[in-house]
This record gives C-alpha cells, structure tokens and sequence, in this order.
C-alpha cells in the first residue's frame, strides 16, 4: 500500500461537485504534480489532505493510519501557499521555528533547526529579518523552510511558484526538487503550469473536471495520453484527420497519403480517425525535388516563424490544417523564409491516435 | 479671494476650540490672588476622593480594554473567517450603542438584573462592577469594533490561519501568536479609545452608584471654584495623550510597513 493514500475522495460545495471519486497513492518520498486547467480542484483536493476541508465521501491514508477526520492541526503535514504566508510580526527564524515551538521542542533544538534549514534553503543570515524585508523568491523559500521544519510526513505545495517572476520561478522549482529529495519527503505539488510538472515530477497526475484523467511519468504522460483531453492538456498537439484503410494493421491515408501506425486501430475500415503529432516530430523538408516518390510527405507552406533561441518554432498551412513544428537552432541552418514551398514528414511510430 | 476666505474659516474654527480651553487653563491657574499658581491642581491632587475615584474609573476602564480585547478580537477573526456573511449584521449591532442613548441601555440593565431578577447582578457591588465594566464595553463596541476590523483586513486572515493549523496550531494558539500580534496596533488604537470613554463616562456610572472618576467631575463642578476648571483641563490632556499613544503605536510597529 502507498505511504499516502488518497481513495474515492469526492468533494460538493453545495450543488456543485467539485471532486468526482479521485484516487491516488503516492509512494514514500515521490514527488506527484496535480496539473489541469483552472477550476479542475486541485487545490480542493490538496486541501482535504491538509484537513481544510473534509471529504463528502473516500479516505485518506498517512502510513496506515486514517486521517481523514483529524484536524490539520493533528496531521503533521507540511503546507507552502502561493502567498507566502510567512506571519509578518515574526522574524524569519521565529517563522521557521514556529512548529517546533508548538512542538514543544527545546529551545536549543530549535535553534539549531532553524539553523539546519536556513543553510538547506540558501539563507543563512538571514534569521533576524522580517519578512517584509525579503524578495518574493526568498519569503517563499523561507516558508518552505517553515513547512518542513517540524519534519511533516507529506508536503503540499500548492502553486508556490506562481507569484515569482520567470526566472525565479525556474531556478526555484530545482531548488525545491532539491531540497525534496534531499529530505525524501513525501511531495504533492499543485500547478497549472505543464513545464513546471513535467520538470520536477515522479508521476503527473493530469485532472479534468475534478478527476484524474491520466497519472504517469511526464515522459509517459507526454507521449502517451490515453487522453483527448491530456494530449491536448499537455504540451503543443497538432490535430490530422486519417482515413482508416486497415484497422487491424494500423494502416491510414492522411490526404490520401498512406502512413504504417506501429498499433492496431480501434476503428473500423473508412472511419476518419484524429491524429496528433508534436510540434518536435514534424520534419521539415526544404528542398521538395529530394522527396522521392512513395514517401511521406505533406506539402506545405510556411505561415509563420517564431525565434525561440535554441529552438525555432515554426507554423506551416498544409491542406489539413495549420502544422506547428519545432526546428533546433543551428548557426549553419537559418530559418526557412515566410511563404516558402516545403514538404512535412512524420514517421507513423511518432503519432498518437487520439481516441 | 478664496484663500483669505478659507483661513478666516479655519481661524473661526480655531478661535472657537480654542478659546475656551485657553480660557479655562488660565482660569485653573488663578486660585492664588494675584499671581498664576498650581494650588488648583496641587488642591486636586491631594483630594482623597480624586484619589479613590480616578484610580477606580482606571482599573475600570484596564478591566473593560481588556474584556473588550478577548470578546471583540475571536468574534471579529470568528466572522470573517466563517461566517462572512453575518459582517453587515455586526455592522449593523455594533453601531447601535451610538444610537441608543446610555440611559436607556443603563435603565434596561437594572430592569434586567435587579436584585429580584434571574441574575441579580445589582445586589453586590463586585456584581454591579461587573455589570459596569459591561457597560462601558458596550460603549466601546462601536470604536472597538471597527479598529480590530480595520486590522484583521489588512492581513491574510484565512492563509496565516491555515499555515499555523498546519504548523501544528490550535485556535487558542492561531489567535495569541497570529492573529493578535498583527492586529496590535489596531487593537491598542481601540484600546485608548476605550480609556478615554471610560474615564469621562458619567451616566452609567452615576446610574449605578459607583464611585467613578465621571460622577466625581460633576459632583466637584457643583461645589468646587477653581478645581473643576483644573480637572477638566487634566482630563483633556488625558485624552490627547491617549490619541498620541494610538499615533505612537502605529508608528512603532515596524514589521506591519509592507515592501509594496
Ligand atoms: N469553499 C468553496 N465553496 C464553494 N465552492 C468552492 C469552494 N472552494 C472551491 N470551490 C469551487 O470548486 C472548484 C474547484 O476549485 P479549486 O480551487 O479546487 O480549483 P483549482 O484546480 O485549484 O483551480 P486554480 O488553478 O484556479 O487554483 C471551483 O469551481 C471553485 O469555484
Ligand atoms: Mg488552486
């Protein structure tokens, strides 16, 4: 059984059903991501494990030991919010100590605690200061210290990053996986950002409407969504409409070009079926003459082209829609001009049916 | 034009708040013929009876603040973390001691809680103290009220009450270490609002036959010259103490300046 485990929680606000039977177990010292849209109840969903709000109906499990009916403060769950939250009258010692004071730990245990996680958290002097005199990037770095501090079983983290700027934003989600693993604690981190889950996290937990859609590794979850919706979700998705010639051998024509998928299809023979592609999949072929007859390949022209740095996106028209596809930047190789004639190719491994 | 016409207004203004003031600090200091003295005072001073009723309407009005603090500060934190619905409604009682005169609230309590009620509260003097105290807070509500309202919105009520609870707090903590420490300042501002009420109150106090500082004031201005005229002047400075006390106050708590 999974150190945390969270069964058939449901949650309504009234009329309105915000969580819809979610399950989830997350292993000693994993690091999960709850990532969806806006609304979806992630942060419900964080909230009934940290004893804010209670479960209309389900479980939830710390190491065996049901917790779904204790207070938060009886827990021993380590929180971070999106707002800090440090208390503005305490210095950032007295802030990190605050647990263990309520602890009753001693006084020079707690000093040294304190001592311990400013150093973990790259703040050393910083003890006698308040938190109004920190940045942003440091409050929240504080209140990280604050939540594991009195050394929680599980940390919730929900959108922490959120109210940074970009930069900070990025070096701080390697800190905290850092940190995270440092400690080997039991993480749930909530976001809304995609590349925030998918850089720092063991397993994503993709929710819709207050489900769990699909849960796996980033690499899983972003090749292969079981998904409409999570294919989408996550990353950029070209859509194609195939036509299917041969469901049992995966074979389809897009724009009456024939493709071999490596997986049979679940449709039946002249069904139109979607298929998606990365935008870092779709090769880009300049010189059209060096296709030969026979293979794959979408004539297209080059609608617009973005600079990234390292890596160069590209928007091509095509006589099935709109094609995104990123080139890597190579000092060698600029960028093909606006309206050129070019051809697109995938391979049929690289595309995902989208059911 | 308008210029000379505004500082005329403001000098009237000024002329008619100050002039009397000046005229009775001028007269409290003329007791001894002939020359400006502080026999009013030093007179004022040495009354027992001063003695006995200011120290009185002090530890009345410690004894109010302090029960004023503990009902006012967990009902305010109370309703706007849970029941942020009922605000208008405690706007709304809150206001009502401004609007009912003290005598009528005074009669309703010993209607209330005479020696033959329920609750005789009247039949003993530590009873009738208590009911006192009760009503003056009362008074206090409305300025009480409104400060630790003040307070509490300018801080994340609901997120510092979370990240305590997870810190391991229960309500009692939440509310000692959290919750008042960031509301101080608006609760000492509430606090010398209070004092000075309390202080000056007469007709609860003369209601009940208590001997507060307030009876004392108009009991000396009917059989005393001099020292009223010294007693209100020191009851003024009083209260313009306690108004730059409430400045003080703000201006010292260093960790409520926010960066933005
Ligand atoms: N206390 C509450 N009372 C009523 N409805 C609520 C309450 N808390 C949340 N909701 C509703 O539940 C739904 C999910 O909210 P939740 O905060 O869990 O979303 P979220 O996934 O965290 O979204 P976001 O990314 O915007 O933070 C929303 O439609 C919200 O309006
Ligand atoms: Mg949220």
């Amino acid at each position: 059984m999974a150190y945390l485990d969270l069964t058939a929680l449901q949650k309504s606000f009234g009329a309105n059903q915000v969580v819809k039977s979610f399950d989830l177990g997350v292993a000693k010292g994993e690091f999960v991501s709850l990532l969806g849209p806006s609304g979806c109840g992630k942060t419900t969903v964080l909230r009934m494990v940290a004893g804010f709000e209670t479960p209309t109906v389900g479980a939830i499990k710390i190491d065996g030991q049901d917790v779904t009916h204790l207070r938060p403060n009886q827990r021993n769950i380590g929180m971070v919010f999106q707002a800090y939250a440090l208390f503005p009258n305490l210095t950032v010692a007295q802030n990190v100590g605050f647990g263990l004071k309520i602890a009753g730990v001693s006084a020079a245990e707690t000093a040294a605690r304190v001592a311990d996680m400013l150093a973990l958290i790259g703040l050393p002097d910083m003890g006698a200061r308040y938190p109004f005199q920190l940045s942003g990037g440091q409050q929240q770095r504080v209140a990280l210290a604050r939540a594991l501090a009195p050394r929680p079983r599980v940390l919730l983290l929900d959108e922490p990053l959120s109210a940074l700027d970009a930069k900070i934003r990025v070096s701080l989600r390697a800190e905290i996986r850092d940190i995270q693993r440092k400690l080997g604690i039991t993480t749930i981190f909530v976001t809304h950002d995609q590349e925030e889950a998918l850089s720092m996290s063991d397993r994503v937990v993709v929710m819709n409407g207050g489900r769990a859609e699909q849960v796996g590794a980033p690499f899983e979850i972003y090749n292969h969504p079981k998904t409409r919706f999570v294919a989408q979700f996550v990353g950029t998705l070209n859509t194609l409409d195939a036509i299917v010639i041969d469901p049992a051998g995966g074979e389809v024509t897009v724009q009456g070009q024939p493709l071999r998928l490596p997986q049979p299809i679940a449709a039946l023979r002249g069904a139109t079926v979607g298929l998606a592609l990365r935008p870092e999949v779709v090769h880009l072929e300049a010189d059209t003459a060096q296709i030969s007859r026979g293979d794959f390949a979408l004539p297209a022209r080059i609608a617009a082209v973005q600079f990234l740095g390292a890596v160069i996106r590209v928007k091509a028209e095509t006589a099935a829609g709109e094609i995104s596809l990123d080139l890597f930047n190579r000092p060698d190789a600029p960028p093909p001009p606006l309206g050129a004639e070019v051809a697109l190719r995938f391979r049929g491994q690289d595309v995902i049916v989208l059911a | 034009m308008k210029r000379i016409l505004s500082w005329a207004a403001i000098a009237v203004g000024v002329v008619y708040f100050f002039l009397p003031l000046v005229g009775m600090l001028e007269f409290s200091l003329k007791m001894r013929r002939g020359e400006y003295s502080l026999d009013a005072y030093r007179s004022v001073m040495g009354d027992p009876q001063f003695q006995a009723t200011f120290g009185y309407s002090v530890l009345m009005a410690c004894l109010t603040i302090v029960f004023g603090v503990l009902v006012v500060v967990p009902t305010v934190f109370w309703v706007r973390l849970k029941l942020p619905r009922l605000r208008p409604f405690m706007e709304f009682i809150t206001l009502l001691p401004l609007v009912i005169p003290p005598i009528v609230i005074v009669f309703g309590y010993i209607r209330l809680f005479n020696t033959s009620s329920w609750l005789p509260l009247t039949g003993s003097a530590l009873g009738t103290d208590f009911l006192l105290m009760c009503g003056y807070a009362v008074l206090a509500l409305p300025y009480m009220y409104r400060a630790v309202d003040t307070g509490l919105a300018a801080i994340d009520l609901r997120t510092l009450t979370e990240a305590a609870q997870s810190l391991g707090a229960g309500w009692i903590t939440v509310l000692a270490r959290v919750i008042l420490p960031n509301v101080l300042v608006a609760v000492l501002s509430g606090a010398f609002l209070t004092f000075a009420i309390v202080i000056g109150e007469y007709v609860f106090a003369a209601l009940l036959d208590r001997p507060a500082f307030g009876p004392y004031l108009v009991w000396a201005g009917g059989n005393k010259a001099y020292e009223p005229a010294a007693l209100a002047v020191m009851t003024f400075a009083l209260t313009w103490a306690c108004m730059m006390l409430i400045q003080l106050a703000t201006k010292f708590s260093k960790h409520t300046r926010m960066p933005h």
